[in-house]
Formats: C-alpha cells, sequence, structure tokens
C-alpha cells in the first residue's frame, strides 16, 4: 500500500520542479524578448547615423552609395517593421550581419563570448573560495581583529576603481615583477588548441596539453585577479552577515550540543544554509562580471565580449550592439534558472514543497 | 553507593555583564531518576541545563562544581567537553521546529554524532537509528530516516530529536521544556516515551520545565527555582502535596484545580524579578504574604525539614518564616494530575 503511494508522491515532486523550471524557462523567454525590444529601441533613438559611422568620409559625400546601405541594412524601413524583421531573424539564429567585421554577429559571439565567460569564471571561482573563507573567518572572528582586519580587506575591494586596479597590478606583478603575464590569452603567435568548449584551459586540458593550460592560466589569473577584487569584497561581506545568522540559530546549538568537530559544525551545519543568499549574490556578480568587463579587457588586451560590445557601440554597429544585448540577456535569465536550481538543491524545503 | 549520574554543588552562573544569574545551587540526579528543575522564565534553569555542556552563552562563567558521572564538568577543556556532549549527556531543546536542522536529514541528524563518537560504520550508525526511531515510536522509521524535519509534524519532530539525544546512549538526558511548543495532545506522548525511557532503560533525566503538571505526572524529585536559587526541594508527591514555601504555593494556587472543587486561581502579586534587581535577603520577600522584617535583609538557607516526620524526609526549604509548617496537606492536594 505504502510503495504506490511514495512512487506517486515523487512523481508528484518532480513534475512539481519540472513544472517550476518551465514556467521560470518560459518567463525568461519574454524575458529576452522583452529586452530585444527596450534595447532595439534604445540603440536606434542614440544619436548618430549608422550609415554616416560605418562607411567613409568619401563614401558619404555618394548619395547612391549612402542609399545602397540604408537599403541593404533596412534603415529605411519603419522601426516597428525593422524591428520584427529582426526578432524573425533572431529566431532562426539569425543576429544580422556585423557592419565592423562584415560577418555575420553570432560568428562573432561564438568567437569573442567564450574568453569572457573563462575569465569571468576564473573570477567568479577565485572570489567565491576566498570571499566565503574570508567571511566565515570574519563571522567566527567576529569584533575581534581578524574581523576588523577582513572588513579593511573587503572594504578596500569594494571601493578600489577597477581601472587603477589593473593598470597598478599590471605594473607590478607583470612589467616589474614578472609573475603574471598581462596581454592576450596566450603569448603572441602561440597556436591556441582545437576549439571544443571555446575554453582556452578546458580545451588545452583536453587537448592534453599542460604546457598551454599552464600558459593560459599565466595570463588569466591577473585579469582574473583584478576582476576577483571587486567581488571577493561583496561576497566577504555577504558571507559574513550570512554566517551571523546563521550561528544565531537553535540547531547550531543543537550541533554543539551533540559533542561534534568545530569543524564539522562550521562545514555541514553553518555554512550549507549560509549560502543560500551568497549564492543569489554570486550569480548577480557573476553576470555583472560578463557584461562589465570592458575596462579589465582593453587593459590586458583580452580579446572578449567586452571589447567587441565597446568596439561596436564606438562604431554604431547596431546588429553587433543589439547581439551582445540578446546574449547578455539570456545569460542573466540562464543564471537566474541556475541559481533556483541551486537554492532547491541546498534547501530541501524548497525542492520538496 | 551508586555515584550519582548529575551532582551539582553550589553552582554560580555569571553573565557578560557580571550579574548573577544562577546563584549556588544543588542538584542531584540519581540514576534511573527523573528530576524536575521547575521555575518561571528567567529564573536561571535553562543556563543551569546549558553550563552542564559547556554551551553558556560567550562571557559567561560558571563556578562551583557540575559533576556528570563524577567528573566535574567546568574544568573540562573544550577538546573533552566536546568529547563528552552528546555522548554523556545529551539535550532535548524546547522547540523541535528550530532545534533540528532544517537542511539535514533526520537519519544524518540522528546517526552523525555516533559515528563521530563511538565511530560507527554506515550500515551499523544506519541499523541503530531505525532501532532509535523505532523505540521512540516514529512510524515507518526506514522511510523517516530520508525526511527532512519539516516533513514531520510538531510531536514526531520532538520524537526525532529524543531519538538523536538517546542515539549514544547518554547516561544523562537534559530535557529543557521538551512540551512546552507541544499541542496539549502531543504533549502526553512526549511525556509518556520519556516516563517509558526511564523504566525501560533505566534512563536519568534532569527535566526542566515551568509546568507543574508535567512534573507531578513524571519526575520522582522536584526542585523548584526563584530568581537563580532553589528555593524548595524534596520529593514529587510529598512536595506537590503539602508545599512549603510561599513560591511554591503560589505557583500550584495558580494553576486551575482539576479535582472538580471550585477555587478561584490566584496569581502571584507582581512578577519575577529582573536580573538587574534581585531584592536582598529572600528573593521573594516583596511578593510574598507571609514576609516579615528579616525577609528583606537576611538571605534565607536551603536547610533539610527537620520535623523527623515520614512526609518531610528528604525535603529542603530556604523560607525563614515557615508558614505552612503546620498547614499539612494542601487542601484539595493532589490538584496536580498526572497527565
Amino acid at each position: 500500500m505504502q510503495a504506490p503511494a511514495n512512487r506517486r508522491e515523487s512523481v508528484r515532486r518532480g513534475s512539481g520542479l519540472g513544472g517550476f523550471l518551465g514556467r521560470r524557462a518560459i518567463a525568461g523567454a519574454f524575458l529576452v524578448v522583452g529586452i530585444t525590444l527596450v534595447a532595439f529601441v534604445l540603440t536606434h533613438v542614440v544619436p548618430g547615423d549608422p550609415a554616416a559611422a560605418a562607411l567613409g568620409q568619401r563614401a558619404i559625400e555618394d548619395p547612391a552609395t549612402v542609399a545602397a546601405f540604408r537599403a541593404r541594412y533596412g534603415l529605411d524601413d519603419p522601426l516597428w517593421k525593422q524591428y520584427f524583421t529582426y526578432l524573425f531573424g533572431l529566431l532562426h539564429g539569425d543576429f544580422g550581419i556585423s557592419q565592423q567585421t562584415r560577418r555575420p554577429v553570432l560568428t562573432d559571439l561564438v568567437e569573442y563570448l567564450p574568453p569572457t565567460i573563462e575569465l569571468a569564471l576564473v573570477a567568479i571561482v577565485i572570489s567565491l573560495v576566498v570571499g566565503v573563507a574570508l567571511g566565515t573567518v570574519a563571522a567566527l572572528k567576529r569584533d575581534r581583529w581578524p574581523d576588523q582586519l577582513i572588513r579593511v580587506v573587503s572594504l578596500t575591494g569594494v571601493s578600489v576603481p577597477t581601472f587603477w586596479l589593473a593598470l597598478t597590478a599590471s605594473l607590478i606583478f607583470s612589467v616589474k615583477l614578472g609573475w603574471f603575464s598581462s596581454t592576450g590569452q596566450l603569448d603572441p603567435g602561440y597556436p591556441k588548441p582545437p576549439t571544443v568548449t571555446g575554453l582556452l584551459l578546458v580545451d588545452s586540458l583536453l587537448d592534453n596539453d599542460p604546457f598551454t593550460f599552464q600558459m593560459g592560466l599565466h595570463h588569466i589569473l591577473l585579469p582574473a585577479l583584478v576582476l576577483a577584487a571587486y567581488t571577493v569584497g561583496l561576497i566577504t561581506r555577504f558571507t559574513r552577515a550570512s554566517v551571523l545568522e546563521v550561528l544565531g540559530n537553535d540547531y547550531i546549538r543543537s550541533a554543539h550540543a551533540k559533542g561534534l568537530p568545530r569543524r564539522t559544525v562550521i562545514l555541514r551545519h553553518v555554512l550549507r544554509p549560509a549560502m543560500v543568499p551568497i549564492i543569489t549574490v554570486s550569480g548577480l556578480a557573476f553576470g555583472s562580471l560578463l557584461s562589465g568587463t570592458v575596462l579589465v579587457e582593453s587593459i590586458f588586451s583580452w580579446p572578449g565580449l567586452g571589447q567587441y560590445a565597446y568596439k561596436s557601440s564606438l562604431a554604431l554597429d547596431l546588429p553587433a550592439v543589439m547581439g551582445v544585448s540578446v546574449i547578455v540577456a539570456v545569460i542573466y535569465v540562464v543564471i537566474n534558472l541556475v541559481i533556483d536550481v541551486l537554492y532547491g538543491v541546498i534547501d530541501p524545503r524548497i525542492r520538496l514543497s | 553507593m551508586t555515584t550519582p549520574v548529575l551532582r551539582t554543588e553550589q553552582l554560580r552562573i555569571t553573565l557578560p555583564g557580571g550579574l548573577t544569574a544562577v546563584d549556588g545551587v544543588d542538584l542531584v540526579v540519581e540514576p534511573g531518576q527523573i528530576v524536575g528543575l521547575a521555575g518561571e522564565s528567567g529564573s536561571g534553569k535553562s543556563l543551569t541545563a546549558l553550563s552542564l555542556f559547556g554551551l553558556l552563552p560567550h562571557g559567561s562563567r560558571a563556578q562551583g562544581r557540575a559533576e556528570v558521572g563524577g567528573r566535574d564538568v567546568l574544568t573540562l577543556r573544550e577538546k573533552q567537553l566536546r568529547a563528552m556532549r552528546g555522548d554523556e549527556v545529551a539535550m532535548v531543546f524546547q522547540d523541535p521546529m528550530t532545534s533540528l536542522h532544517p537542511m539535514l536529514t533526520i537519519g544524518r541528524q540522528v546517526t552523525e554524532h555516533l559515528r563521530h563518537h563511538h565511530g560507527t560504520g554506515r550500515s551499523a550508525a544506519r541499523a541503530r537509528a531505525v532501532e532509535l526511531l523505532t523505540q521512540v515510536r516514529i512510524p515507518d522509521p526506514e522511510r523517516t530516516l530520508g525526511a527532512y524535519p519539516h516533513q514531520l509534524s510538531g510531536g514526531m519532530r520532538q520524537r526525532a530529536a529524543i531519538a538523536i539525544a538517546l542515539a549514544c546512549s547518554p547516561s544523562l538526558l537534559v530535557a529543557d521544556e521538551p512540551t512546552t511548543a507541544l499541542d496539549v495532545t502531543v504533549q502526553a506522548g512526549i511525556l509518556r516515551l520519556l516516563d517509558r525511557l526511564r523504566r525501560e532503560e533505566g534512563l536519568s533525566i534532569l527535566l526542566i520545565t515551568h509546568d507543574l503538571g508535567v512534573m507531578g505526572a513524571l519526575t520522582d524529585r522536584l526542585a523548584v527555582m526563584y530568581a537563580g536559587r532553589i528555593v524548595e526541594t524534596g520529593p514529587t508527591q510529598a512536595l506537590l502535596t503539602a508545599p512549603r514555601h510561599p513560591y511554591t504555593r503560589g505557583l500550584l494556587d495558580s494553576l486551575p484545580r482539576t479535582d472538580g472543587v471550585a477555587a478561584p486561581l490566584r496569581a502571584i502579586p507582581g512578577s519575577a524579578p529582573r536580573l538587574t534587581t534581585i531584592p536582598p535577603g529572600c528573593a521573594f520577600h516583596p511578593r510574598c504574604g507571609h514576609a516579615v522584617a528579616p525577609c528583606s535583609t537576611d538571605r534565607p538557607s536551603l536547610l533539610p525539614l527537620a520535623s523527623g516526620a515520614p512526609r518531610d524526609e528528604g525535603r529542603m526549604l530556604a523560607c525563614l518564616v515557615d508558614p505552612y509548617a503546620a498547614a499539612g496537606e494542601r487542601p484539595g492536594g493532589g490538584a496536580v494530575s498526572p497527565t
């Protein structure tokens, strides 16, 4: 009697989570469409003529060339028609042609997105490891000197301007000390490993090429550390607050009353519930790392999305700018979905209700 | 004579601000006994319990002696304390909603300290967990092992908390208001469980509660605390039928009678003192109808009742006046019905 009831229950639970994620995914799709609309309107109302920006001085003076350019990119159509044309293309995976690189925007994105994702991933992993460790120590040593010291460190990380930090770090650790390399993903002229995931470190490992992996690490660490400075500070402060809140719970006193070692209490009983807000802030931080790496990518000559977005905006390369906006929107939606799933993994009350 | 499971002598607890919350408490729990510690909130009951585990709030100090199985826990180092906690002494807290970890399965919470203290293997610990859950009468123990606290009812949660406490077969169980957060119908089940564990397993329990009804039903001996001191102690039946301290009597008079006799409920005038303003002399004197002049200056010691009468045997009282010495049984004595 019992078993079928159990199975029914677990099936219901399964569809509950699946249904939940399905609903979130549909909402996410609507969100992405909404963002394309906003991005489209914004990019098209900016003053400045794409034709003028894309064509040279001589070409602009020739009305026939300008007219041909405008006709080719559909710039003479009414805005709503341009939008639907774009949206229709998007549904078929057509992001349009970049006026600057003369290549499909999708091709550009496939090339420029992975380095940025890799940089952001390394930065967020560093931030999580360092931030959670520092935040936990700060909470456990509340109001004593380690806490004060960590507060200064995290405040510094949050307040130092990234461009300054990038330049200074590059000067000290790369130029003066030579500990890290500060330009590009690999040494100039060195071949990339065969593309599988697009992530250089992963691809070099898949290619069984530890030398390239090491070189990639040598190049990625400094920009990743610079990017991590802000998020480390952020995660440290969230972790401290979150751990302090968990420490005040009765179930932590229960864990101590059971005579468990301190380590076990902290790792198993404290950190797990404390991770919920930390995951939220890390997810958002990861999103902003992806879209906000322009400065760091410029200074470290990192061939990523930030540089691509920056150059495209300067050139009023509308399809490229739109492509970047859409991809960043999709990434944000995916991150939020992942965060929702992680909540369920951590907290059975969310998973099973 | 057997070593008592718990013996405190002149236990004194000072809080970070220098306030004395527990002031010279003597308690003895013999093997297989259930001893009750009664008193209003703020009387120092829970701090007394926490001091036995070395779990007092940061900056608090405990002085005197508190022997568990003959060892003074107040002198133990942190590491020795951790080895003792959960193994020799275990605790059940008031609210199973908050005292169980919400994100760990019942199985994990029942077995983790067993595996740590005794090095029990995974499958042996699991078997022991099933045995424990069966012992505390949780239906379908196999399945409950995989459940999370929020999937259980309040009563089942408290049973699980008791199973957790019993995992390492402790010699002393400290239960701090174990039924206060539960529905009345569920309370009776938990009390019966504790009673059965005492009878069948010889478990010794220090039961902390403000509920004299619970006390009457379950305890062998009773100690009544007021403002950090024990004011009266003795065998439960004698103490509840013929209370000698005006405070104990006041507590009993404020309970509804269950013997059908219509009697007005009498509240104790005033309220329990804060730690910052504990009156000199007998702390209860401002609220006591029998207080005489010396009560406000001389602090009464807890002394054995010296009448020699059999009903006074094993009883102690801290009252200068002892107004109920000749009163005999309280009218309608035993008003506190066993649950």
